[in-house]
């Protein structure tokens, strides 16, 4: 489906390590990575999306999070927050 | 004249002297010589007796008359005036006339102005006898004097005539007392009665005597007639105001006591357990298909794709700064770029005049270091000198940082040791090969504590005086301990050439009877690999063999000779000693042809030691954990084959240098000939002949597995084991031998190459492949080995040993040790470009090859179109003899022109 195509295409770029979709309480719904790692990725970011919106919306409450990138040594985890669902993706990043 | 002088002198006479009981006249004399008046009523005063020469009063004037004149005026000493009749009265008008007469002369000339005055007719003149106013006459100036002299004489003469008889008694009178206050204290003593005394009288009616009486209880308190008190009142009248008042202080701290409680809380380990929450397969499902979801993910998926695509392009936190500068600074930062001598070990007594010949740091302890030494005689010598050897040792010295010049503990070898190792997995286990073929062990387990605490700088003196009693010392406690070797391999079944290279096994595999590697249960390092120039490379098990019945009397004879072992060697490998033989024997026959290679040098493509040369230490911690137990190697036992689990995934080929310059790879994996069904090892695969003489190092990269380095005669060459054609890297030929190489152990791309003349050529691959990068003198002896140590993140250390005995640890500088970024990948990326060039020349030389075969071909085509008539054999024969001819001409021209042969002279004609 189209779905699966968007999704296979994200997960085909270069360096990408995985892709979480995960709901809006934090409970993985499609993955590509095994399910302890996802089980923890989706309810850390889940909690961190949370956090960083509301501080967008603190600052100014019109504002709104769009995405969420987070650079690490090793990699780069990229997060897409919605009303309803969240998308994750790890990468790593030139070589 | 005489008249005068006599009064004067009875007047002296009776001057108070009673003493004196000489003449009167002197007495007298005296008492009138005291002109002052000295009024002493009744009293005789006692003139102080004057000396013979007072001055005199006033009105006597002394004076000398000369004999002449005492016969004038009649005066004569002692005929007209003597003692008793000093006196004599002269006139004036006769000393007058005198004066005149006779003038200066005259005696009486000085007092001619006193007899001018003197108002009488006549002066006295006494004869002074005693001299006392210092001549022996005197003149009286003065009237009363005279009339003193004359008249009083007769009263004190006899007033002295009184008292001269017996004083009367008086008796004595009654004085006025004076009171001294002593009576007012004998009065206040004294009692006297004040008043008259008064009396009474008593007296009762006389009916009542003898009464009876009658006694009854009286209250002294209750009525007040009968006591009469005196209380204390305070007497307002006397009220002295206190003005003055002494009070102590003393200041003392306060000392306060005080306690509390508190409430003692204390850690609690509580945990929760929790699983997260899933959806099931189902859930997902329906999810997945909704349609909220799918919108999200279109709308969102554009977001990803362009940050995607930026993280693909470039990364964008990377700091350009901070990657540029860590590559500059290893450039011009640091300037020291030589090895540093950082210390050396030699001995006088057991490395003078020897050659080192192997050199190994201890894999535990830091900072001891193995040396092994070796007589430095060719074959002949040693033949001639061989009863002298018999009497030395052979020695391993095992040095300690803390001791440069005491070697800690000493290894006695049966031979002159070529090379030994420390087992990996116990480090107390040295395996070490001999130079008659047989391999030594020694257990050091004794003398661990030992190194590590003069590791730790304890010095070794120390504990020595401390257990030891004054009188009592052992002479030889301070001595370097000497171990003997605890087993060594049996003669006949070892190797029958030098041993030139031994190492371990891997313990993460052995090697079964049967030859084939099967796995290692035990975990520990138990099998050696020695090769020797004989031509054969042996494996040998720690552990004792299954005994079958023949070697019952191989141990009957061990145990025969080992009557007069001393008892201070260990038995740890009693079960091998004399007995041990090897487990399997690799032949290695030659590729081409017969005959075998002689074996200097190997590398085992699995090898544990290059795995742990990195000097790590942490690596043993696990091992360490087993050995604490202490392994008994006597109760281990081969483990039968069958039982064994083979390993498949484990290498069994190794690479060799051989004494003639090749090297080989091999594999010791022996197989089972089908046709006799005896074991026998394969062929080996691949030799090379490289260098020009032996080589003395085949060495494994610790970066790369199969990057091998082989250092030999005057080139040293670097090989991937997968490429047959040749090496990737060959050495231009250096001036000097080179002698021993060995790669560095913190960078990828550098090596040490040993020289001849004792250098060190340090090269990089990076830097520069012509050359070495740096160069480096040590010592003037050649280098008989490198061994580089990892001591601490700032200390690498090399061991540099010499033919003449002496090791050097030299210091690596920061620029020869640290690795630059990635370049292992660089190190790695220039050895694949080796690998295409070789590759890309193997081409070529097929291309070429292929090229000239068919010119070949084309000219023989075309030579074969014009074929000549054919000749007879005569004919062919006459054409090959005068070519025959022609080329010695050619020949002998060419060697004349050269000068190898002479132009025969022609003979001279003969006459």
């Amino acid at each position: 489906m189209f779905l699966e195509e968007t999704l296979k295409r994200i997960q085909s770029h270069k360096g990408v390590l995985g892709t979480i979709v995960v709901n809006a309480e934090g409970i993985p719904i499609r993955t590509t990575l095994d399910n302890s790692t996802t089980v923890q990725y989706a309810g850390l970011l889940h909690q961190l999306t949370i956090k960083a919106r509301s501080t967008v919306r603190d600052i100014d409450p019109q504002n709104d999070l769009t995405f969420l990138r987070i650079r690490s040594k090793k990699h780069e985890i990229m997060v897409a927050p919605d009303k309803e669902y969240l998308l994750i993706v790890i990468q790593n990043p030139s070589e | 004249m005489t008249g005068k002088g006599s009064p004067k002198a009875g007047a002296r006479g009776s001057a108070s002297r009673p003493k004196s009981s000489s003449s009167a006249g002197s007495a007298k004399s005296n008492k009138s010589a005291k002109g002052k008046p000295k009024p002493s009523a009744g009293k005789k005063e006692e003139a102080a007796p004057p000396a013979s020469e007072c001055a005199p009063p006033e009105d006597i004037f002394p004076l000398v008359l000369t004999s002449k004149t005492q016969e004038l005026f009649q005066c004569r000493a002692d005929e007209d005036l003597t003692q008793e009749n000093p006196y004599k009265l002269l006139r004036k008008e006769d000393i007058l006339l005198d004066v005149k007469t006779r003038g200066v002369v005259s005696d009486f000339q000085p007092f001619k102005q006193l007899v001018l005055d003197y108002p009488e007719e006549e002066i006295l003149l006494v004869y002074d006898r005693d001299f006392k106013y210092g001549n022996n006459f005197y003149l009286v100036g003065s009237e009363e004097k005279k009339e003193q002299f004359l008249h009083p004489p007769e009263a004190s003469t006899q007033e002295e005539e009184e008292e001269a008889q017996e004083a009367p008694y008086k008796p004595p009178e009654s004085k006025l007392w004076i009171s001294l206050g002593s009576e007012v204290e004998i009065e206040d003593e004294s009692i006297k009665d004040h008043r008259q005394k008064i009396c009474f009288k008593i007296s009762r009616i006389r009916r009542e005597f003898g009464a009876p009486v009658k006694f009854s209880d009286h209250s002294a308190v209750k009525e007040k007639e009968n006591y009469v008190e005196c209380p204390s009142y305070q007497d307002k009248t006397f009220n002295i105001k206190q003005m003055e008042k002494n009070a102590g202080i003393q200041a003392i701290p306060m000392l306060v006591e005080a306690s509390t409680q508190t409430k003692w809380k204390y850690p609690k380990n509580a945990c929760t357990q929790y699983s997260a929450q899933e959806f099931s397969d189902e859930e997902k499902q329906k999810l997945f298909t909704s349609k909220s979801l799918k919108d999200f993910i279109n709308s969102v998926s554009i977001r990803f794709e362009i940050a995607l695509q930026q993280n693909e392009i470039m990364n964008a936190f990377i700091d350009d700064w901070k990657v540029l500068g860590e590559e500059e600074s290893s450039f011009g930062g640091k300037t020291d770029t030589h090895l540093k001598e950082y210390q050396s070990f030699t001995d006088l007594h057991f490395s003078k005049n020897k050659a080192v010949s192997f050199v190994n740091w201890h894999p535990s302890i830091p900072g001891i270091i193995a040396v092994a030494v070796r007589e430095k005689y060719s074959f002949e010598e040693r033949i001639n000198f061989s009863a002298k050897l018999l009497l030395t040792h052979a020695l391993i010295l095992i040095w300690s940082f803390s001791d440069p010049i005491h070697p800690q503990l000493l290894l006695e070898c049966p031979d002159d040791v070529y090379c030994f190792e420390f087992c990996p997995s116990d480090p107390s286990i040295i395996v070490g090969g001999c130079m008659n073929g047989q391999i030594a062990l020694w257990d050091i387990s004794a003398h661990m504590e030992r190194l590590q605490s003069t590791r730790t700088g304890g010095g070794k003196h120390a504990p020595a005086k401390a257990t030891s009693l004054p009188g009592f010392e052992d002479p030889h406690a301070n001595d370097t301990p000497v171990m003997r070797y605890c087993a060594v391999s049996s003669i006949e079944s070892g190797h029958k050439a030098p041993v030139t290279d031994v190492q371990w096994l891997p313990d993460y595999y052995e090697v079964s009877r049967l030859g084939t590697p099967v796995e290692n249960s035990s975990g520990m390092c138990l099998q050696i690999m020695t090769c020797s120039p004989d031509c054969t490379v042996f494996i040998w098990d720690v552990r004792a063999p299954k005994a079958p019945l023949s070697q019952m009397t191989d141990r009957k004879k061990a145990e025969e000779k080992r009557l007069d072992i001393l008892h201070e060697i260990p038995d740890t490998f009693k079960h091998l000693d004399l007995t041990w033989k090897p487990l399997i024997k690799v032949a290695l026959p030659k590729l081409d042809g017969g005959g075998e290679y002689s074996s200097m040098k190997f590398s085992l493509v699995d090898s544990h030691r290059d795995t742990w040369i990195h000097g790590n230490v942490d690596k043993f911690h696990p091992k360490t954990e087993k050995l604490e137990s202490g392994i008994d190697y006597a109760t281990l036992r081969v483990p039968s084959a069958k039982n064994l689990k083979g390993q498949s995934d484990v290498s069994t080929k190794f690479s060799l240098g051989t004494e003639d310059g090749e090297l080989v790879y091999a594999d010791w994996k022996m197989e089972k000939d089908n046709d006799t069904g005896k074991l026998s090892s394969s062929k080996p695969s691949n030799c090379f002949v490289i260098h020009d003489g032996l080589l003395n190092t085949v060495q494994r990269s610790p970066f790369f597995k199969d990057i091998v380095l082989t250092v030999g005669g005057w080139t040293f060459a670097i090989w991937k084991e997968d490429i047959m054609s040749g090496p990737l890297l060959q050495s231009c030929c250096s001036q000097k031998r080179c002698t021993v190489g060995h790669w560095s152990i913190s960078r990828p791309g550098v090596f040490f190459i040993g020289k001849e003349d004792g250098s060190i050529d340090i090269w990089d691959l990076l830097e520069k492949t012509h050359e070495p990068s740096q160069t480096q003198n040590i010592c003037t002896a050649p280098i008989t080995c490198i061994k580089p140590w990892i001591m601490s993140s700032r200390q690498h250390l090399l061991a540099v040993s010499d033919e003449q005995g002496t090791v050097y640890i030299l210091e690596i500088p920061w620029t020869i040790r640290h690795p630059s970024n990635n370049e292992k990948t660089s190190v790695s990326n220039y050895f694949e470009r080796e690998v295409k060039h070789l590759q890309y020349f193997e081409a070529r030389k097929l291309f070429r090859e292929r090229e000239k075969s068919e010119m070949e071909a084309d000219e023989q085509k075309r030579k074969a179109e014009a074929v000549p008539p054919e000749k007879t054999a005569e004919q062919l024969e006459m054409e090959r003899k005068t070519e025959y001819e022609e080329y010695l001409e050619v020949e002998k021209k060419i060697l004349i022109q050269v000068g190898i042969l002479q132009e025969a002279e022609e003979p001279l004609p003969t006459v």
